[in-house]
């Protein structure tokens, strides 16, 4: 599959010649396994997250929807924006922020938006999605969804993403997509789209009823439910039939203490 | 020093706005203001906004003042320059404007004591960040749904510089509705201060030239009409015209 990149120290995007089978990449003549390059993230814009769409932390957290502070369950979408501060790339360190000894995970599919997105309906909702991507959307583990969550989510580095982003008409269908996380190795979660509460067409729709996504803008959805714990020296590694693998080490921040 | 941004003759420049209304233009040109279509001043990556940082307005909405700033991130679809026209949707109860000293972060910011902070600051504009409070719901609130809809953000009319406000913490704020006087404040009665803003975000994440801070507004949030003309005015910077469609 030919996939869309950006390499460390290169200031052009490459496209390249993946096969996420054998972890292989052909640029520039040469075919060698992907880890043997360094990576920058691809070019994304603004990556806005869809929270609980995930049936399975929905369920766990039914019955506290309907009491305070929270009231009722949610009628729109639940958004977040992990800001560009945030993104991380393949193979690059995630810094524990001081005093912070685990992040929570979670894997997430990003569709990276191919044309500017206002009010599409659901059924034309994929023509404006140009690909797809992987995404760790790290976070400090937190409860409360009342306010947004800032300091746990926006950190710098909390989210890589990567290693590449792969067209859409380059892979399988969007609905057959799955991830597996894997922490030093061990298998600790696996996840499909079935899960969520609503195909990312449905979200699509009704995000740009009221605000529009630009080429290169990335929704994405999150699997936290039974998302791994990570602290440092822990290498989180998600894989994703069809699109590749997105490897990161947590490490603790130089100086312990911070300034 | 100010500075503005607008489309002009099938272009998009840098202008400066004369005290006769023109626009002198890089190249020297001076444009009239009829000739341009003002732009948001910044094109920020990331938009930081605070929610009840003055204690009238949390008073107002029924909300003890906070212990810790509520921040509350938005996306650059919110923009719109000045004399631009929001939309209110079909149907609401109520939407009111919100007028805010935002801050344009002049260096990359990561860690910066208060002490420090101003010299992170490259200068100031005006936001009116509308809010429709009929979509409010008890997740991430201020949801996207409120705060976060196309064009309900504008901003402008230019940067002033630091150097030419001062001090931006004892500037009067103002917003008129049809020319009335409905909301106004000062930023003085800011529970967090724009230097403890600063060394607050910035603990935890790093801030890039031409980010912006949205500083919250003060006390008089009056629902807004189609047709009305919303007028959003700080002392030593500006007035940023909006209409209600």
């Amino acid at each position: 599959m030919n996939v869309r990149l950006r390499l460390a120290g290169r200031r052009h995007l490459f496209e390249a010649k993946a096969d996420w089978r054998s972890g292989t990449m052909t640029l520039e003549g040469r075919t060698a396994p992907i880890d043997e390059w360094e990576w920058e993230a691809p070019d994304v814009g603004a990556l806005y997250g869809v929270a609980l769409n995930d049936r399975w932390e929905w369920e766990g957290m039914a019955e506290a929807m309907t009491a305070p502070p929270y009231e009722q369950p949610p009628k729109g979408p639940v958004l977040y924006m992990k800001p560009a501060n945030t993104i991380n790339a393949h193979r690059r360190p995630v810094v524990l922020p001081p005093g912070v000894q685990r992040l929570r995970a979670a894997p997430a599919i990003g569709l990276v938006i191919g044309r500017t997105a206002a009010r599409v309906r659901r059924e034309q909702a994929l023509d404006f999605v140009f690909g797809y991507t992987i995404i760790n959307d790290l976070s400090i583990p937190h409860e409360q969804r009342y306010r947004p969550a800032i300091k746990e989510q926006a950190r710098d580095g909390f989210t890589p993403v990567g290693p590449w982003i792969v067209p859409k008409e380059e892979t399988v269908p969007l609905s057959s997509l799955m991830a597996r996380v894997y922490v030093n190795g061990q298998l600790v979660q696996c996840a499909d789209l079935r899960r969520f509460r609503h195909p990312p067409e449905q979200w699509l729709a009704e995000v740009t009823e009221f605000m529009t996504l630009y080429p290169g803008d990335v929704l994405f959805f999150s699997w936290p439910a039974d998302a791994p714990l990570v602290a440092a020296g822990d290498v989180v590694r998600i894989e994703m039939d069809g699109i590749g693998v997105l490897e990161n080490r947590i490490i603790a921040e130089e100086g312990g203490g911070g300034a | 020093m100010k500075r503005a941004r607008v489309a002009w003759n099938g272009t998009v420049t840098d202008a400066v706005p004369l005290d006769d209304g023109r626009l002198l233009l890089p190249d020297g040109t001076v444009a009239a203001e009829s000739d341009v279509i003002w732009l948001p001043p910044v094109e920020p990556r990331t938009i930081v906004a605070l929610g009840l940082n003055y204690a009238d307005h949390a008073g107002e909405l029924s909300f003890a003042a906070p212990k810790e700033p509520l921040l509350f991130f938005k996306g650059k679809n919110t923009l719109i320059g000045h004399r631009g026209r929001t939309v209110r949707p079909d149907g609401v109860n109520v939407m009111h404007y919100e007028c805010e000293l935002a801050v344009v972060v002049g260096r990359p910011a990561r860690r910066v004591k208060a002490e420090r902070a101003y010299d992170y600051i490259c200068g100031y504009t005006i936001a009116n960040d509308y809010a429709v409070r009929d979509y409010l719901e008890n997740y991430y609130r201020p949801n996207f749904r409120v705060k976060n809809r196309d064009r309900t953000t504008p901003l402008g009319p230019w940067i002033v510089s630091h150097e030419e406000v001062g001090d931006p913490m004892a500037l009067r704020l103002r917003t008129y509705v049809n020319g009335t006087v409905v909301q106004e404040g000062d930023t003085g009665d800011m529970i967090f201060s724009i230097p403890h803003l600063l060394e607050y975000i910035t603990e935890f994440m790093t801030l890039a030239p031409g980010d912006l801070i949205l500083t919250g507004t003060p006390k008089g949030a009056v629902n807004v009409q189609p047709g009305d003309e919303v007028v959003t005015e700080i002392e030593r910077i500006g007035r940023l015209v909006n209409y209600i469609e």
